[in-house]
């Protein structure tokens, strides 16, 4: 199925997915009684946070996420997306980590997790990482620069 | 102990299929979203309302609950204070996110599809979570 005036756009896949990830999201919250944050997840794995998560189970969720990459790749066929350059992945993982942990969160935490609590500071991070990233994206364009191959 | 963890794991493998399914390990889908005044891609807008019906009913259901179905208690995000930290914090972020179009979860699950790329990415990512810590602890 695609959307009308969006040739590209998958919908289906899309809603699927995110109906994935949320009752993933949920079992992590009524199952385990935490937020699926994927950035705090990632500190406290490798020591960097001081959350009462114990560091296995930070361990098997972040185990967890290429193991589901993984099936849905031997399912749906491997794909082959294009990914940016060493240098501007080097450039974006600084900034992606360090504002992370600035600002409490991430896409996941903030923006499926507590978006969805209508946490007032995860409705004020989404909002602000979303207009970030827009903006980022349109300046980047408007100067014709390509990141990705 | 198996258990406790065994469901944290099978939420992993659910959230890695959830994000590669709705197309987050693809960098082109992610800016494409991001791309809102161009040729703009809504396919992560249904990834994210998917996730936020699901996980509003959850938010409805945990109140419901005495504690965890696997765990002891709750623990849980309490604060409400919104501070130039967060703020700055969730704007730098977004350029990270913008720039290469992979935020952490996808980031680490990339690592089975585009292993060099991702690798690169997580240790650039775990630097710069690194670089924080440095910092905070200084004070």
């Amino acid at each position: 199925m695609s959307l009308p005036g969006f040739p590209d756009a998958t919908p289906l896949a899309g809603l699927g997915g995110g109906v994935l990830i949320g009752v993933a999201a949920a079992l992590m919250l009524l199952g385990a009684g935490r937020i699926a944050g994927v950035s705090g997840i990632a500190a406290r794995a490798t020591g960097m946070s001081d959350s009462s998560l114990p560091r296995i189970s930070a361990w098997l969720f972040l185990l967890g996420l290429p193991a589901g990459a993984l099936i849905v790749t031997a399912v749906m066929g491997q794909f082959e997306p294009s990914f940016a350059s060493p240098v501007v992945l080097v450039i974006a993982g600084l900034l992606v980590g360090a504002g992370t942990r600035l600002g409490s969160g991430c896409t996941s935490g903030h923006g499926v997790c507590g978006m969805s609590r209508l946490s007032p500071r995860s409705l004020v991070a989404t909002a602000t990482f979303m207009a970030s990233g827009i903006a980022t994206v349109a300046i980047m364009n408007a100067f014709g620069w390509e990141v990705l191959s | 102990m198996i258990s406790r963890q065994l469901p944290i794991l099978v939420s992993g493998v659910l959230f890695g299929a959830g994000l590669t399914l709705g197309g987050m390990t693809d960098p082109a889908r992610v800016r494409g979203f991001l791309d809102l005044f161009g040729d703009w891609d809504p396919t992560l807008a249904f990834v994210m309302g998917g996730a936020v019906i699901v996980m509003a009913i959850a938010w409805w259901l945990q109140p419901k609950l005495a504690r965890p179905l696997f765990a002891d208690a709750f623990a849980l995000p309490s604060r409400r204070d919104l501070t130039p930290k967060l703020i700055g914090g969730s704007a730098l972020f977004g350029i990270g996110w913008g720039v290469a179009g992979l935020c952490p979860g996808p980031g680490v699950a990339a690592l089975v599809i585009e292993p060099v790329s991702a690798a690169i990415f997580v240790t650039a990512m775990l630097a710069g979570m690194f670089l924080v810590r440095l910092t905070e602890s200084d004070t």
